[in-house]
């Protein structure tokens, strides 16, 4: 067993690369070369035990694959994941991943697709339980789900119920008791308030929460939302194309902001406090994976682009603030303190 | 039991039978449909007359009209064939004969189609093509064709009593190999949808094995248009088996199916005795027709759920 | 200034076999020229169906049981389909959600375009095709003469959201409809699309009615807005006051649940259980089994909009006398 001071989750070079070409006889009949999705591309980073790390980027940016990469729903195609130091990329079959399998789960984003339509709720909560078969006595089994569901705010009779009966909110709430139910010390979060009302996910994001300080839990939280993730995050990613531009503590990250990236996108945060704030929205649209840039990923819509952003790919450095940081112009120290000029639309 | 009572409840309530009320002609379908099940599973208790017996036909009661025609008698309603047996009996046992074979031959496609379409779409890849091509081969040729070859094989290689005791095992056999493609086809395109899903994908983050997945994930929620296929294949098994059996080449004569019977009631058809063609051809029909329409219904009752 | 639209007394319902469910309850609101009028509310509150019925989209069995809608005074709930259609395009512009299948794949956009404006100009169609052309390059359209033949899925989903908005815009309609214009798009994309629509609205005089889940959305582009909550409108003001100084206990709580980027509260403000399906609401004030300060006349009797000073609000806390 790991000591208690190693990160509990520590991913390195870590790159997952879809082949998205033509089948075989369309590409020789037309000439088509191989197209090979880079949805993730080299990214390393650290989680803590007991904190919460959150990856935002927009469409794209490869954070849901990397939330199915570490969950162990998709293989990588390089680099490693280690979980309490055993490299899950290591593990052959299900026998081996099984131990580890019971330690992390996952929530998903659609409320209404992540049920089984056909199961009863008591049977979606308690599966993990029977599948590692934690519990073998059947009253006790239902005993427990009835302590779940009280614990996610629902109550025990709710289990004889399907989830067509349930809102959103609720929905996502069973699942929140399916993913404890195997007691894991790890949740992996793909955008599970993206789908509900903003009076919903304020719900679920303070019982989220206050299930992380009971537990002791580790949350990976995959979102696009800035204002969310400033909410329950610890530390804060930003990915773009399959890469992180930039990760660090999420005050350092919202108060300086280092890669231009960031900064503009938390430029396109509404103000809600309406202090009249102009915004200058960024220009362009995300590139297509198959085809990124070279260089740098951003440099196409970057401000401070220059011919060394256009060939070399930055590598992640520590900057003056505490955080991480994949640019060279931060490097360079060629960044004004201010707000990001526009770019011509 | 408590589920047993829940599900008859909710079902009570659901749209599906609401919508089943309101439709005279379903019901009357339904009902009919039902009689002609029971009547057949009945049939060797209920029959006035048990035709199968050659000892008791009486050779003088051969070409009665029906009742109620003149010359005909009460005891045989529908009037009697060429060898005294009568109409009405041979009818309720022939609508079994072919009942048993339609439904077991539904029932053999429908589970191997389903099987394999469920692998075909939840493990995709190479197995996936493969089950597709053999089903594309097999749709290349028309299923009678099939029928008629697997039939032929069987009659080479049995000695001709074992094959007459095999004769319904055989034709099932046939008309389930030849029908497995539609439910096969239908129940992957729905997997290759479940297979997405964040339910299933919460099952594969538990480390289910993919059999348990795909048969209690994704099953159950496939099923649906299966039942559709099904009860409209049930018409299509019995009209084939009686195809077959008008040919020569079905059941054997000595259990005849509704199919043979119009083929023996063929023979007399213009010398007269028209009742031995024709009212063996209408029960064909109305039974093919109810459960038609019953499949019909059903179709677009689950329909907007299905949406 | 005149009222450009006036909504009144507005009743949808939709007749199902377990009784007849009401989804907008008796509002009432007005839109003046120029103006941007956010209405905001949880999935179910009955929005995007109010949306719906003012355009004249309402599918059967959804049918406006009560109220009156007048575009410019005259009536507009009632007429027959060829007049709507008439007003459709030309008066009521709209942009809906999914700029996918807002665009027809099959036509090209400048032909979508092209036949949009002649449906209601008399232009010629070279005058028509560059009128398109023009149209393309105001909603920033890079390289618009050439764009103008492409097909949708040649664009990307931000390009494709400004086509939709030149096809709302090409017959200089007095008012726009935009339902959840940008909720399909990136965040970065949706700024764009926000700064549009304001730009075009304002150089043209249209008035947008701008109908959305997401405050932050209303907060940068509308003039005043409207909160509805499970078919009513629960408060209907200037923006600023309505998200400063929420008078509502519903959208005071609403407010409170949106996580702000410039926040350090610890918890978010949580509005206890759930809007109340339409087959279930409450006699009374819609809102009153969550209501933090619920007292006995709200369980019973229905509040219409009073005056709260900076806002209107049903709400009894603002009853006079």
């Amino acid at each position: 067993m790991a000591e208690m001071n190693t990160p509990l989750v520590r991913v390195a070079g870590l790159s997952r690369y879809f082949d998205v070409s033509a089948p075989w006889l369309n590409r020789v009949l037309d000439g088509q070369p191989r197209q090979i999705l880079r949805a993730v591309d080299g990214l390393d980073f650290e989680i803590n035990r007991g904190e919460t790390l959150a990856l935002v980027g927009e469409s794209g940016c490869g954070k849901s694959t990397v939330a199915r990469l570490v969950v162990g729903l998709y293989r990588p195609t390089a680099g490693s994941i280690v979980f309490d130091g055993v490299d899950m990329a290591g593990l052959g079959g299900r026998a081996e991943m099984a131990p580890i399998r019971r330690r992390l789960q996952m929530i998903f984003q659609d409320p209404y697709a992540s049920l089984n339509p056909r199961w009863r709720v008591s049977a979606i909560v308690s599966e993990p339980i029977r599948a590692f078969r934690l519990i073998e006595d059947e009253g006790k089994i239902v005993e427990r789900v009835g302590q779940l569901l009280r614990q996610v705010g629902l109550s025990p009779v709710d289990g004889e119920k399907y989830p067509h009966e349930f809102s959103g909110g609720q929905r996502q709430r069973i699942s929140i008791a399916r993913a404890l139910s195997s007691q894991p010390e790890f949740l992996v979060c793909d955008e599970p308030t993206s789908a509900l009302d903003v009076s919903v996910q304020a719900q679920i994001l303070n019982l989220m929460k206050d299930l992380q300080r009971q537990l002791g839990l580790t949350y990976l939280f995959i979102s696009h939302n800035l204002a969310v993730v400033r909410h329950i995050a610890d530390r804060v990613g930003v990915m773009y194309l399959g890469r992180l531009a930039e990760i660090g503590p999420k005050k350092t990250l919202f108060s300086l902001p280092r890669h231009p990236y960031t900064r503009m996108l938390l430029d396109t945060i509404p103000d809600l406090d309406m202090t009249g704030r102009k915004r200058t929205p960024v220009a362009g649209e995300v590139p297509n994976p198959i085809n990124p840039p070279t260089g740098c990923a951003f440099h196409p819509r970057c401000p401070f682009a220059n011919e060394r952003c256009r060939i070399e790919r930055p590598e992640p450095k520590l900057n003056d603030t505490g955080s991480i940081t994949a640019c060279h112009a931060v490097e360079e120290g060629r960044l004004p303190a201010g707000p990001i000029p526009a770019v011509a639309a | 039991m408590n589920n047993l009572k829940d599900l008859v409840r909710r079902f009570l309530a659901s749209d599906v039978f609401y919508s089943f009320k309101r439709s005279p002609t379903v019901v009357i379908a339904f009902a009919l449909t039902l009689i002609f099940i029971v009547a057949a599973a009945f049939a060797p208790w209920i029959v006035p007359h048990n035709t199968y017996e050659v000892a008791s036909l009486n050779l003088m009661d051969a070409f009665l009209p029906p009742a109620w025609v003149q010359g005909g008698k009460l005891s045989y309603l529908l009037g009697t064939d060429d060898q005294g047996r009568d109409v009405f009996s041979t009818i309720i046992l022939g609508a079994r004969v072919s009942l048993i074979v339609g439904f077991a031959s539904v029932v053999l496609a429908l589970v191997l189609g389903v099987a394999l379409g469920l692998i075909a779409g939840y493990v995709g890849g190479f197995t996936d093509t493969v089950i597709m091509r053999v089903a594309d081969v097999k749709l290349s040729f028309p299923a009678i064709l099939i029928v008629l070859l697997i039939d032929g094989v069987a009659r080479g290689i049995l000695p001709r009593d074992v094959h007459d005791k095999a004769a319904v095992y055989v034709i099932v056999l046939a008309i389930g190999l030849s029908t497995w493609i539609q439910y096969a086809r239908t129940v992957r395109g729905l997997t290759l949808v479940e297979k997405n899903k964040e339910y299933v994908q919460a099952a594969r983050v538990i480390g289910l094995h993919p059999i348990l997945i795909m048969f209690r994930h994704v099953l159950p929620n496939v099923m649906g248009p299966v039942l559709v296929i099904g009860t409209l294949g049930l018409g299509i098994a019995v009209l084939t088996e009686s195809t077959l059996s008008f040919l020569g080449v079905g059941v054997p004569p000595t259990e005849p199916s509704l199919g043979t019977l119009i083929r023996i009631g063929n023979n007399f058809l213009f010398s007269g005795e028209w009742w031995m063609a024709i009212f063996p051809g209408l029960f064909l029909v109305i039974l093919v027709l109810s459960v038609n329409l019953l499949g019909d219904w059903l179709r677009d009752a689950l329909n907007p759920k299905l949406r | 200034m005149a009222a450009l639209l006036e909504v009144e007394n507005l009743r949808i319902e939709f007749p199902t076999r377990r009784g007849t469910l009401v989804a907008v309850d008796d509002i009432s609101f007005a839109l003046t020229e120029g103006e941007v009028l956010g209405v905001v509310g949880e999935s179910g509150a009955g929005k995007s169906l109010t949306g719906t019925a003012i355009i004249g989209l309402l599918e059967p069995p959804g049918r406006i049981a009560a109220g009156e809608i007048r575009l410019m005074g005259r009536r507009i709930d009632n007429l027959p389909y060829e007049e709507m259609r008439k007003i459709r395009g030309k008066q009521i512009g709209a942009v809906f959600q999914d700029p996918l299948t807002s665009l027809n794949p099959l036509y090209s956009v400048g032909r979508q375009l092209v036949e949009t404006i002649q449906t209601h100009t008399d232009m010629t169609p070279t005058r028509a095709r560059a009128r398109a052309i023009e149209l393309l390059q105001e909603v920033g359209i890079p390289g618009a003469e050439r764009r103008v033949d492409h097909y949708p899925h040649q664009f990307s989903g931000g390009m494709r959201q400004r086509v939709v908005i030149a096809l709302a815009l090409c017959a200089n309609p007095k008012l726009v409809i935009a339902d959840e214009p940008t909720t399909a798009l990136d965040v970065s994309i949706q700024a764009q699309i926000i700064a549009l629509l304001k730009r075009l609205c304002r150089d043209h005089g249209t008035a947008i009615m701008l109908i959305t889940h997401d405050m932050g959305v209303i907060a940068e582009t509308a003039d005043r807005v409207a909160v509805m909550y499970a078919g009513r409108i629960a408060e209907i003001g200037p923006v600023r006051a309505v998200i400063k100084e929420a008078k509502h206990p519903y959208s005071h709580g609403l407010m409170g649940s949106i996580p702000k980027i410039n926040d350090e509260k610890e918890r978010l403000e949580q509005i206890e259980g759930s809007m109340p399906r339409l087959t279930e609401i409450p006699p009374g004030c819609a809102f009153n089994p969550r209501c933090p300060h619920v007292f006995d006349r709200c369980r019973v009797e229905r509040p219409d909009l009073l005056d709260t000073g900076v806002t209107r609000a049903s709400c009894w806390l603002y009853a006079h006398g």
